[in-house]
């Protein structure tokens, strides 16, 4: 069964945030979300000091199945990118949480976190 | 809910991840998909294929017959347990479907793919006129497919506790594309994905408890996501994706399979081959891609060729995958003969790839340079 930790929220397309005490926020894909692609094998990384909108592409995750884009679920710049992915993409499947981030947000419209959804509602359109 | 094999509660008790595949209920991969790959690679994998559609061919004009129906020669097949692979042709020359044939003591086994079960089983009853033959379905028979480097070995025990050392020993004789009869059971050197390894027909009653031996001695589970990825690397086709009815052997890399002599052998599509012949070096080509840089060539994409005029010219992937082994993009491409350099279109840029025979690996080891 996937996992869908309380203090995250989450796009309903797949990726969640974690607000972080300096403000900024941290994304990734659900576990959910890499159960679905099965092994990743190739991640295009967003790039640092990139500014992006909400609900664009920001990010390419490619499987063995398929090709699946990431949507940025928050608008800002992004200040900090996972290069490990680089060369290990497979940590998205194995710890999609935590060693699996993909970058991190300055967030330059804050309220658009009230827009995204609580754990229970997106488990919930998970099933 | 679909069609289980007689192994479906074994496929759950492994933690398969279950899909429709051709209105069977089938696992498509258990943990990962790239671990059960390597495992095949590197040590041996089972694959539940009990999807897949026997069927015998007995009566006087068994052989007859199916050198009309088939483009590969059954004449060809000496010994009893000798098998060949060939297309299944309509009278355009197009591909109804690709099979193994075995011949048996008396008459002969076909094994088709599950998918196009309905209209092979049609298409054949329809070629019957004036020939005395029985197709006769076998449902109570399940296949496993045990294939790597160890695969051999490992059946060879099992056989020789269900069996005896002698049928042991037969099995572990078994040439390439040979298979042997052990009661009710059938066991040939055949397989889908460049490995040694063995097919075995056997009835669904007793597949669980072998499939039990199987996984208690080392072997894993392998489900239809690695078997694509295997396949590929072997540059084997797929039907349905790498031809259908609406494309020529010659242009799906299975020349090889039409048995042109002895020439007054007449088989359904003979006469459109043979035209197509006459101007073979304009009918596209069925050949191996290769992109070593990030990506993945995915099936559908389209491939954009310059030819030794300089024009361009389109082909397409008909099938493509990240290979597990060589830890880069692989596909088979339809593309012009007179192709000199290719590029695939991905998300709107131009990647260049290379042009190379189909076929990527073999035995665990890159075949192409």
């Amino acid at each position: 069964m996937s996992e869908f930790p309380d203090d995250l929220k989450y796009a309903a397309t797949h990726e969640w945030v974690r607000v972080e005490e300096d403000g900024s926020v941290t994304i990734g894909i659900s576990d959910h979300a890499q159960e679905l692609l099965g092994d990743i094998v190739f991640i295009e990384l967003p790039e640092e000091g990139a500014v992006v909108s909400a609900k664009d592409e920001m990010s390419v995750v490619e499987s063995v199945k398929a090709a699946s884009d990431i949507y940025a679920p928050i608008s800002g710049e992004v200040i900090a990118v996972n290069e490990d992915l680089a060369d290990a993409p497979e940590t998205m499947n194995s710890s999609p949480y935590t060693d699996g981030w993909l970058c991190r947000i300055l967030p330059s419209n804050p309220s658009e976190l009230e827009e995204l959804l609580d754990a229970d509602t997106y488990a919930g359109m998970c099933e | 809910m679909g069609q289980q094999t007689a192994l479906y509660a074994k496929h759950l008790e492994a933690g398969a991840k279950i899909v429709d595949f051709g209105g069977w209920d089938m696992p498509i991969q258990y943990k990962s998909l790239i671990e059960e790959h390597t495992a095949v690679r590197e040590q041996a994998g089972v694959f539940d294929v009990s999807h897949m559609t026997i069927v015998d061919i007995d009566g006087a004009d068994a052989e007859r017959w199916l050198r009309y129906l088939l483009a590969n020669d059954v004449a060809r097949l000496k010994d009893t347990g000798h098998a060949l692979y060939t297309g299944m042709l309509n009278e355009n020359g197009g591909v109804i479907d690709d099979l193994i044939v075995y011949r048996m003591a008396s008459g002969f086994r076909l094994v088709v793919n599950c998918a196009t079960r309905e209209k092979d089983l049609a298409w054949m009853q329809s070629q019957q006129a004036g020939f005395t033959v029985t197709l006769t379905e076998r449902p109570e028979l399940a296949i496993l497919a045990v294939q790597g480097p160890k695969a051999i070995d490992i059946v060879c025990r099992i056989i020789g506790q269900r069996f005896s050392s002698d049928d042991s020993a037969s099995v572990g004789g078994l040439k390439n594309f040979y298979g042997v009869k052990l009661d009710d059971w059938f066991v040939a050197r055949t397989g889908y994905t460049g490995e040694n390894g063995v097919e075995i027909m056997l009835p669904n009653t007793e597949a669980p408890a072998i499939w039990d031996l199987l996984l208690d001695a080392g072997v894993k589970p392998i489900g239809l996501g690695a078997r694509d990825t295997l396949r590929l690397e072997a540059g084997m086709n797929l039907y349905g994706h790498d031809m259908d009815e609406s494309i020529s052997p010659l242009s799906a890399n299975m020349a090889w399979t039409i048995a042109w002599e002895p020439a007054d052998r007449d088989f359904i599509g003979r006469r459109a081959l043979e035209a197509q012949r006459q101007h073979r070096d304009t009918l596209p080509v069925l050949t191996g891609l290769v992109m070593e840089e990030r990506g993945v060539l995915r099936e559908g994409l389209r491939v954009e060729c310059t030819l030794s005029d300089g024009t361009t010219q389109d082909g397409v992937i008909t099938s493509g995958t990240f290979s597990p082994t060589l830890k880069h993009a692989i596909a088979l491409a339809r593309i012009p003969a007179d192709a000199q350099q290719c590029a695939v279109d991905i998300r709107g840029k131009l990647v260049p790839v290379r042009l190379v025979k189909p076929g990527f690996v073999r035995h665990g080891k890159k075949v192409f340079s």
